[in-house]
């Protein structure tokens, strides 16, 4: 079993890649599992066709605590027999969403969720780590694998860059390595060769680059993955590519995350910022 | 330099050259020879900074001093420890604030009452379950007169909005309710705590209570919290004086007596510790002077007497005269007793808040000496308030470690040491006479007239008890 975290900028298209992955993933006959964690509770949305609503902390909170749960309760079967469960949390503003995350995970785990035969489970974490709840999934051994999703936009690489200082932090005791950046393309000038420059950088690979395609709109507004609203469309083969090249990934690093300031330098390398002289 | 401080300097050194080379410098300064005239500059200690981790501190935290100190004794509000059920269960009545009044009923002083905090209510915020507590408590106690949330780690770290609750269902319920932001990780020890409660007093409470006539003659004795019935001995010396006692805090208090204090012609100050703040600002804002006092042992009272009585007219100074005329036969009588019992004792104290400075008359009027003394959480002006009342030489610490005061004990041979409940079962196990000198080991009252003669058996039955041989000759 490969357990896999996947963090990124908040509205890069994180889950809309996780899930489309794990379509692809399950497709090619791995037994695939996606667990959201993120309060909002929309990472399971496309394999379920609806948001789950029965979360692992909106259910112990109703009955009390943790411990009353049942697996089965709040682990659903969606396309192609994903399994999904989502951690939950309060709304925007109140509690602690993090200690959340913390609860659900170990929940799902000691109660077996994760069975022999599961190949993936995914880790749908929340935009910005904030705290150590949403460290979670890269703690503790859990998530050894770490993809990060990404653009050419300046802050969606500042946010990559922080994610691998992360990474690093618990490389080093919990045994968690970067398995590359996935490029969820925004159009952007030169983005493809960006992206690559800044996976050197880091220490990794590009692992795929997903053009823009407006297939994955139309699949969303039918509560729907690419590869099960239009299996044919060339967008659906972009995700079986990347469900592959992660299948088949063996290049697992530490990450060498880099400064603010060489993060410049490679945006004026490119052209897409001028550098202080230039601009004076 | 005197030799008393050079000497005394020597073994504090011994006693730190047991320590890694940071930590001694750190704790070097907290530990001083004393210099009653303050010309030696090195005979100052370093307090109210941050505890060197891994030294076992005894000092508690913000939540300890707003709720065990200044609200807790506050009898007519429902105080709700607000966050997990440990805190609520471990400070729960353990300082003996005694108060008047049906427990249960009108007053709440002994009850342990929390919200309780489960992982849900840290994942989803304890808001709502503190909002429909406030309800079910004005129901259980409609009798409260108000109601405090003292605020437990969690809910700073979470980031509840008890404040807005507080306004909520105070108009909803018609009560005060006074949010007390005291978590336990805020400051370096309780001091912190006993300033947030003074902060909220002002904010909630001060003010609004109500008075029907004033008297030239209206004080309030401030920072009592009637341990083992302190207040009421200090009280009752007050009102033979001729003064009018218009408020307690917080021994004993209602929450309208909370509400007058600056109505008073002038604060007695016992505590000044954890309620010089909410003085200052009654001086500043009402215009209430204030002035602090000593009510341990019959020197210190004597002078109290006079120096109360010489803020108001001739009739109260001679009612102090005629007091201390009273009760000097009474007085002498006990040191007689107990002096040759007592005589040339040696004293180590280690507490908080006035102690450590207060009752250095007390036993020095039984014939004892305090040798070493220092406090769990005091600031600069508690030490500069202390160095004139000890001899030249004696030990003065500040926040200090068990290590430390084991070392000290060991060198200084006192024949009792008087400190808190984490140090007490240490010193019975050395075979050091030893009282709990928080809450007044479970006796008391020791404040006043009524409080020496209690005092003076404690001390006696403390240091003369021969338990302590038993425990020495065993080893």
């Amino acid at each position: 079993m490969r357990q896999i975290a996947v963090y990124g900028k908040g509205g890069i298209g994180k889950s809309t890649t996780t899930q489309n992955t794990v379509a692809g993933l399950s497709e090619a006959g791995y037994k695939c599992m996606i667990v959201g964690c993120d309060p909002k509770a929309d990472a399971t949305r496309l394999i379920l066709h609806a948001k789950a609503q029965t979360t692992v902390m909106d259910l112990a909170r109703e009955r009390g605590t943790v411990e009353d749960l049942e697996v089965s309760e709040v682990l659903l079967t969606g396309f192609s027999g994903i399994r999904c469960a989502e951690s939950g949390g309060p709304e925007p503003g109140v509690g602690c969403a993090g200690r959340g995350v913390i609860t659900a995970i170990n929940f799902l785990e000691e109660n077996g969720a994760y069975d022999a035969d599961t190949d993936f489970v995914f880790y749908d974490v929340l935009g910005d780590v904030v705290c150590g709840g949403f460290a979670m999934p890269m703690r503790e051994g859990k998530a050894k694998e770490i993809y990060i999703v990404t653009s050419g936009e300046m802050m969606a690489m500042y946010a990559a860059n922080n994610i691998s200082r992360g990474i690093l932090k618990y490389a080093h005791s919990g045994g968690v390595r970067l398995g590359g950046l996935i490029c969820n393309s925004r159009k952007t000038d030169k983005e493809y060769e960006l992206i690559s420059e800044l996976a050197k950088k880091l220490g990794t690979q590009l692992i795929h680059f997903v053009p823009r395609d407006n297939q994955v709109q139309r699949a969303e507004l039918r509560r729907m993955t690419v590869i099960e609203y239009s299996p044919e469309h060339a967008q659906a083969e972009e995700y079986r590519v990347l469900a592959k090249k992660i299948a088949d990934n063996r290049d697992l690093v530490i990450p060498t995350p880099i400064t603010m300031d060489e993060l410049e330098e490679l945006l004026m390398d490119f052209g897409i910022m001028e550098s202080e002289e230039a601009a004076a | 330099m005197s030799t008393a401080i050079k000497d005394t300097q020597k073994m504090i050194e011994e006693v730190l050259d047991a320590y890694p080379e940071k930590t001694k410098k750190d704790r070097a300064k907290h530990l001083a020879a004393n210099d009653p005239s303050g010309q030696c500059s090195t005979c100052q200690v370093k307090s109210n900074v941050k505890s060197r981790p891994g030294v076992m501190t005894v000092r508690g935290c913000a939540y300890a001093g707003a709720k065990g100190v200044v609200w807790g004794p506050v009898k007519d509000q429902v105080t709700i420890s607000h966050g997990p059920v440990g805190c609520g269960q471990y400070s729960w009545w353990s300082r003996r604030n005694y108060y008047n009044g049906q427990t249960g009923v009108d007053t709440f002083g002994t009850m342990h009452i929390t919200t309780d905090f489960q992982e849900r209510d840290i994942v989803y915020g304890g808001d709502k379950n503190l909002h429909a507590a406030l309800h079910e408590l004005k129901e259980l106690f409609p009798l409260a007169k108000s109601m405090g949330i003292l605020s437990e780690c969690p809910v700073g770290l979470i980031g509840d909005d008890i404040e807005s609750v507080s306004k909520k269902a105070s108009k909803e319920l018609s009560i005060p309710i006074v949010p007390v932001r005291c978590e336990g990780f805020r400051g370096v020890s309780q001091s912190l705590g006993h300033h947030i409660a003074n902060d909220t007093i002002r904010d909630y409470i001060l003010g609004k209570g109500e008075l029907d006539k004033s008297t030239p003659y209206d004080v309030a004795l401030i920072g009592d919290y009637n341990i083992g019935g302190d207040a009421w001995a200090s009280r009752k010396m007050l009102e033979e004086l001729g003064l009018r006692v218009i408020a307690q805090w917080t021994g004993d208090a209602s929450i309208n007596e909370m509400g007058i204090a600056h109505k008073a012609k002038l604060n007695l100050v016992h505590c000044y510790r954890s309620m010089n703040y909410i003085c200052r600002h009654m001086e500043e804002t009402y215009g209430t002077p204030w002035v602090e006092f000593n009510f341990f042992g019959p020197t210190k009272i004597y002078q109290s007497i006079r120096k109360i009585a010489s803020h108001f007219d001739d009739r109260i100074k001679e009612n102090a005269e005629k007091m201390i005329e009273k009760y000097k036969p009474v007085m002498d009588k006990i040191v007689e007793a107990y002096k040759p019992r007592l005589e040339g004792k040696k004293v180590m104290l280690y507490v908080g808040g006035l102690r450590p400075r207060h009752t250095i008359g007390a036993y020095e009027d039984l014939g004892m000496e305090v040798i070493a003394s220092g406090y769990e959480f005091g600031h600069n002006d508690d030490y500069k308030r202390t160095y004139p009342d000890m001899k030249e030489g004696a030990v003065i610490m500040d926040d200090a470690t068990l290590y430390e005061m084991e070392e000290f004990t060991r060198r200084l041979r006192p024949d009792m040491v008087g400190s808190g409940i984490k140090e007490k079962y240490s010193y019975h196990k050395m075979g050091v006479p030893f009282r709990q000198m928080h809450s007044w080991d479970y006796s008391g009252p020791y404040h006043g007239f009524d409080g020496f003669p209690v005092f003076a058996r404690d001390m006696d039955m403390t240091v003369n008890s021969p338990t302590w041989d038993l425990i020495r000759r065993k080893r």
